[in-house]
Parts: structure tokens; C-alpha cells; sequence
């Protein structure tokens, strides 16, 4: 479960003054649901995204992650969380069980429950090909199903993706799709952000429209199409923002 | 505190560091060459380069001469020398190495000779050129030889004994033991090299595990992690510091292999300064306290190094950070070469300089270790210093997402 409440995060720029990327945001996603944080660039959705995993702290407001406090329990809610976005790069350097082996020691998995983890998912991934060779020479398609397997192995009940398909090819991006699906089915809480509409028409079952750092709007596909009376998912945001 | 953290991120840092070619290159690399190339790849070459010099028969002018023929004749007899025709522009050919020196008889040269008379006789040479040194030196030992001969001449046309020319011997006799003779020498240059090693050694890591996070995209990925943020910068600290101590090491080690190999090559076709610099022993003593001394200083380096690095966003970015510390760093290493800079206790609170001095000391034999104390504490209260700035600065958002 994922409570976000009134979150709001300022930076400060030297030339700008102090910036409101995150303004007062509040939203909650139950397990076995899908929630789609759908916003242009510039919109806010890494920054909530980055401080419900507490990559980054709110200035103010809180949210609950798994029933932790994103403020106070910081390290609980990681433990909970698998983080993916297309700036959580891999280490090149390792090879595909290094990484993922890293990762699960991290979260805290005795030696024998990350065997056996690691094992299951690079069965289920069918990584058992490439599992020592180094990451970077691993094609686009093989390095996410590593950065899956990473977010996977300390079986997380809280996934967030922040623009998973961001530069993908159509494969890699089905991938990922599926790999979303799969975690609701698993009953896992899902948060996902995207500028892409045709993903949030697929896969989310609930829809925050955001901009400027403020939710502007929210509910499911059908209740947003009945509230603003249109059909087209890029008719409505556009009508969203611009209202 | 959970060291079982520190110890996975120390572990993943060492394996990931141990397979960039940079790192080793800067880790083992360059402080197992460094030294034998210092020791006896330079005393080769310059061994060869003198003995390539030496066996020029140098070209040297006479200017003037022609009232003193048999000093003349007896010039171009020399075999060691080759005279070539006088010309106006003898300081221009000197300059541009056509000639290496050149000599100016006075006249009346040989009859003021014969009469007892005083004369000066000018040599032309390039000064701090090799050959053109070597062509003046055999001019001066013809002159001295000639002017030597001239004496006895007069004192026995007089019946004088010799003596009267040499009537004392002046000896300057050295007390110190050969040892610090070298150390003297050598010892403002050795813990120069091993700072510098110790500098170099931890650059490429802090940069790449910082900076070069950042850059590759794993910072973010790191940061997801339940490791917390202290645990993670003292594990990436550990790896730079074994980095820079093991360099560190390679080079003490190196450095005690390449004497004692240089020794053996070297000794005998050296002279002078060189061979006494030679005669340098670096005793297993003198190893453990340089590196006990050099320790804090790695902690420090190490420290100052990640902190520093952590707020460029690039590799690139990092070099121009560390670029002008180096300069920073190396000037009060510098410093402890220059003559006359001893160590006292105001010195050995300067971070650099004081483990630059105590490491030169310590070289040559000399312990004082109630100063050894106060560098190695005041050394750990700087590291401690740099460990909390870089633990406190991967608090902060505004370093580790700086756009």
C-alpha cells in the first residue's frame, strides 16, 4: 500500500530562486493496483516518485510505503521497495549474478534465500544464458531483464517505476509492460509514471494527471472519461493541464 | 553502524575497481615502474649519456697564440682535443654547438711565463652543457699542468725545493656515516614520490566511485538500496583507501628492491653526490615507520578525495576538481626538499609537509618520536575531519543530484 500526503518538495536553483517541484501531492494505490502517474516532462512525477522510494526527502508532507513512514523509516521502506526507472543504471563492470547478488546482499538475504531467489528469477527471466557476463556487454533488452531481476530479489510488495520504457525498443518496452502486469497479479503495490498514453491506457488501473508539481486530477480510466467528457486519453490531459 | 554493509559495498567496490584499467594502472601499475625507472633506469641513463659525452673529442678554438708557439704546438698535440681554425663568431659556434670551448692565449703569454710574470688566460664555455664542460675541464687540466711545471721551473732554476709551491694539504673529512649521506640526498625525494603515489593512487577511485556514478547512472540505483548513505560512503571510502595505501606499499616495497638492485648495478661507475646517494639503506624499520607515518595521510587523501569528487557530475568534471588540489598538495611536498627546512613542532601540524619531513628523517636514521606522534595524530585529526565532511556530503541531495 502506497499513501501519498500532501508531499511537496522545493529546490533551490541559483538562478531561479527556490523551486516548487512537487506541490502538495496526495494519492494512495492498494495492492494488486496499478497506479499511473501521467505528466509531461518537467511535471514533478521523478521527484514524488524519488521520495516515496526516499531517494529524496519531502520538504514537507509525508507518505506510508508498506505502512512505513517515508520520513522516519526510510531504510524499512527501501527494504520494501523495488525501484526501476531508466536512470538506475547497471554496474558494468559486474556480471548479471554480481549485480543482482550485490543488490540482494544489500537488502539483507542470507546467502542460501539469494541463491535460491537468484536461481528462480533468472530462470523465470531466462537470463541463465548471459548470468557471467558483465553488464556492459549486455545488450538493451538483456540489461533490463538484470535491472528486473535487481528490483525483484529481495521480493518487494511495493514496485516503482519511474519511465521504465523511456528509449526502449518496442521488445524491450513489452517487456517491461509485462513484467508490470505480472507484479499486480503477484498482488504487489504498482506505481508507475509515463508521458506515454497508449502505456496508461494498457496498464493502469488508477490515473493521477499531473503538472507544474500539482495532481490536477485523478481516478480511474472511465471515471475521468465520464467527468471530463472526452474519450481520447491525449484530448483529456491536454484538456487537464491546460484547464 | 552495520559493518556487514560497509564490508558488501567495500567488497563490490574492490571487485568492480580491480577490473577498471584505470585504477590499476594508477594502483599497481605505476608505483611498481615508478621507482626502479627513478632509481636504476635514471642512473643508467645518465651513466650512458655521460659516457656517450666522453667519448666526444671535443672541438676547441685558440684565440690569440701567435707570440706563444710551443704552448700553441703542444695544444694541438693533445689527442683528447680537436683544434680547429680561430674565428671572430667563437662565442656564436659555442652557443650553437658547433664547437664545444674555446681558449684565449694573451699576448706575451710564454715570454711572461719564462719571466715570472702574471698573465690571464680566458676559457670559453657553455655553462651547464655536458660537452661543451668537458672540453673547458681539458683546457683547464692543460693550463694548470702547464702552469704547475712553470713553478718547479723557477723554484729549481732558484734551487728551491717543490714543496714551497704546496707548502699544506687542506682535507675535508666526512663524519657522517654514508648512510645519511644518501639520506640527505635522497630523502627529500623518496617520501616526495611515495605523497605523490599516495595522491595518484586514490585519485581514479574517488573519481569513479563518485563521480563516475553519477555519470554512469548507478547513483540512483544505489540509492534505492536500504544501505544506508553513511555505510555506503564508508565502504566506497575503504576502497579508496586501500587503493592509495596499496600504492602506497608497491612503492615503499618497490623503492627497497630498486636500491638494492641499483646499488649493485650502479656503484662503481658513479661518483661523488651519486655514490653517496647509493650508499642509502632503507632498513625494514624505516619502511614500517614511513608507513605508519604515510597511513593518516592516505586516510585523509582518500577522504578529501571522495568528498571532492562527489560534487562533480562527471569524470571530466572530477579531473578539474583534483587537478589544481594536486598542486595544493604537492607544494608543501616541495617544500620539505628544500634546504634548510627542518622539522620542528609548528611544521608537524602542516598536513603534507610534516609527514614529507618526518618521512626524510626517518630515511636517514633519525627518530623523533614525540614529533612522530604529533604527525601521526594531528595527520588522523585532518582524516577524521575529511571523513565526516565526505560522510555529511553524501547526506545531501543537492550534491548527489546535481544537475
Amino acid at each position: 500500500m502506497i499513501e501519498a500526503l500532501h508531499l511537496v518538495k522545493r529546490f533551490r536553483d541559483r538562478k531561479r530562486g527556490t523551486v516548487c517541484a512537487v506541490n502538495d501531492v496526495s494519492f494512495s494505490c492498494r495492492p494488486g493496483e496499478i497506479y499511473g502517474l501521467l505528466g509531461a516532462n518537467g511535471a514533478g512525477k521523478t521527484t514524488t516518485l524519488r521520495m516515496l522510494a526516499t531517494i529524496l526527502a519531502p520538504s514537507e508532507g509525508t507518505a506510508t510505503v508498506a505502512g512505513f513512514d517515508v520520513v522516519k523509516d526510510a531504510q524499512k521502506v527501501r527494504s520494501q521497495v523495488g525501484f526501476l526507472s531508466t536512470a538506475t543504471a547497471l554496474y558494468g563492470r559486474l556480471s548479471a549474478q554480481e549485480m543482482v547478488e550485490y543488490f540482494g546482499r544489500l537488502y539483507g538475504l542470507d546467502e542460501s534465500t539469494l541463491h535460491r531467489r537468484i536461481d528462480e528469477i533468472f530462470a523465470r527471466l531466462e537470463m541463465n544464458d548471459f548470468r557471467d557476463r558483465r553488464c556492459d556487454k549486455l545488450s538493451t533488452g538483456m540489461k533490463q531483464k538484470v535491472s528486473i531481476a535487481r528490483t525483484l530479489v529481495h521480493d518487494p510488495s511495493v514496485m516503482i517505476f519511474d519511465e521504465p520504457t523511456l528509449g526502449l525498443d518496442v521488445m524491450a518496452a513489452r517487456t517491461i509492460a509485462g513484467f508490470i502486469r505480472e507484479c499486480r497479479d503477484n498482488g504487489k503495490t504498482v506505481v508507475f509514471s509515463t508521458h506515454v498514453m497508449s502505456e496508461v491506457e494498457k496498464l493502469c488501473d488508477h490515473i493521477g494527471i499531473i503538472h507544474g508539481g500539482k495532481l490536477l486530477a485523478e481516478g480511474t480510466l472511465l471515471e475521468l472519461r465520464a467527468r471530463f467528457g472526452i474519450h481520447d486519453l491525449e484530448d483529456l490531459f491536454v484538456k487537464v493541464v491546460e484547464s | 553502524m552495520s559493518l556487514r554493509n560497509i564490508g558488501i559495498v567495500y567488497r563490490k567496490e574492490l571487485i568492480d575497481s580491480l577490473r577498471d584499467r584505470r585504477t590499476l594502472i594508477s594502483m599497481i601499475v605505476v608505483p611498481l615502474l615508478i621507482m626502479p625507472l627513478l632509481t636504476i633506469g635514471m642512473g643508467v641513463l645518465s651513466i650512458a649519456l655521460v659516457g656517450v659525452a666522453r667519448k666526444e673529442v671535443p672541438q676547441v678554438m685558440i684565440l690569440g697564440g701567435e707570440d706563444s708557439p710551443h704552448v700553441v704546438a703542444d695544444l694541438k698535440l693533445l689527442k683528447d682535443l680537436q683544434i680547429v681554425p680561430a674565428k671572430p663568431d667563437f662565442a656564436d659556434e659555442i652557443s650553437n654547438k658547433q664547437i664545444r670551448a674555446a681558449v684565449e692565449i694573451p699576448r706575451g703569454f710564454e715570454a711572461n711565463l719564462a719571466a715570472g710574470e702574471s698573465s690571464t688566460v680566458n676559457i670559453y664555455m657553455y655553462e651547464g652543457e655536458l660537452k661543451s664542460g668537458f672540453g673547458a675541464d681539458r683546457l683547464q687540466r692543460f693550463f694548470r699542468e702547464l702552469r704547475d711545471r712553470s713553478i718547479r721551473e723557477h723554484l729549481q732554476a732558484r734551487h728551491l725545493p717543490d714543496s714551497l709551491a704546496h707548502p699544506f694539504d687542506i682535507l675535508e673529512k666526512n663524519v657522517a656515516p654514508p648512510e645519511k649521506v644518501g639520506g640527505a640526498i635522497l630523502g627529500g625525494v623518496v617520501p616526495y614520490f611515495l605523497i605523490l603515489l599516495c595522491l595518484t593512487g586514490a585519485m581514479y577511485p574517488a573519481m569513479d566511485l563518485t563521480a563516475g556514478e553519477k555519470e554512469r547512472g548507478t547513483i540512483e540505483t544505489i540509492l534505492c538500496s536500504p544501505v544506508s548513505r553513511t555505510h555506503l560512503v564508508l565502504g566506497k571510502f575503504l576502497m579508496v583507501l586501500t587503493a592509495s595505501i596499496a600504492t602506497a606499499t608497491l612503492a615503499i616495497t618497490s623503492m627497497a628492491i630498486s636500491f638494492g638492485a641499483g646499488k649493485k648495478m650502479l656503484l662503481g661507475a658513479t661518483h661523488g653526490a651519486a655514490e653517496a646517494a647509493m650508499q642509502i639503506t632503507i632498513t625494514g624499520k624505516a619502511m614500517a615507520s614511513i608507513f605508519f607515518v604515510v597511513l593518516p595521510l592516505a586516510v585523509f587523501f582518500s577522504a578529501a578525495l571522495l568528498a571532492l569528487s562527489l560534487f562533480a557530475k562527471s569524470f571530466k568534471e572530477a579531473q578539474s576538481y583534483i587537478s589544481p588540489l594536486m598542486i595544493v598538495v604537492f607544494m608543501p611536498a616541495v617544500a620539505a626538499l628544500l634546504p634548510g627546512v627542518e622539522l620542528n613542532s609548528a611544521l608537524a601540524l602542516i598536513p603534507v609537509l610534516n609527514t614529507s619531513l618526518v618521512s626524510k628523517e626517518i630515511i636517514t636514521g633519525t627518530y623523533h618520536w614525540n614529533l612522530i606522534a604529533l604527525i601521526f595524530l594531528s595527520s588522523s585529526a585532518y582524516a577524521g575531519i575529511a571523513i565526516a565532511i565526505a560522510v555529511k556530503l553524501f547526506q545531501r541531495e543537492d550534491v548527489l543530484f546535481r544537475s
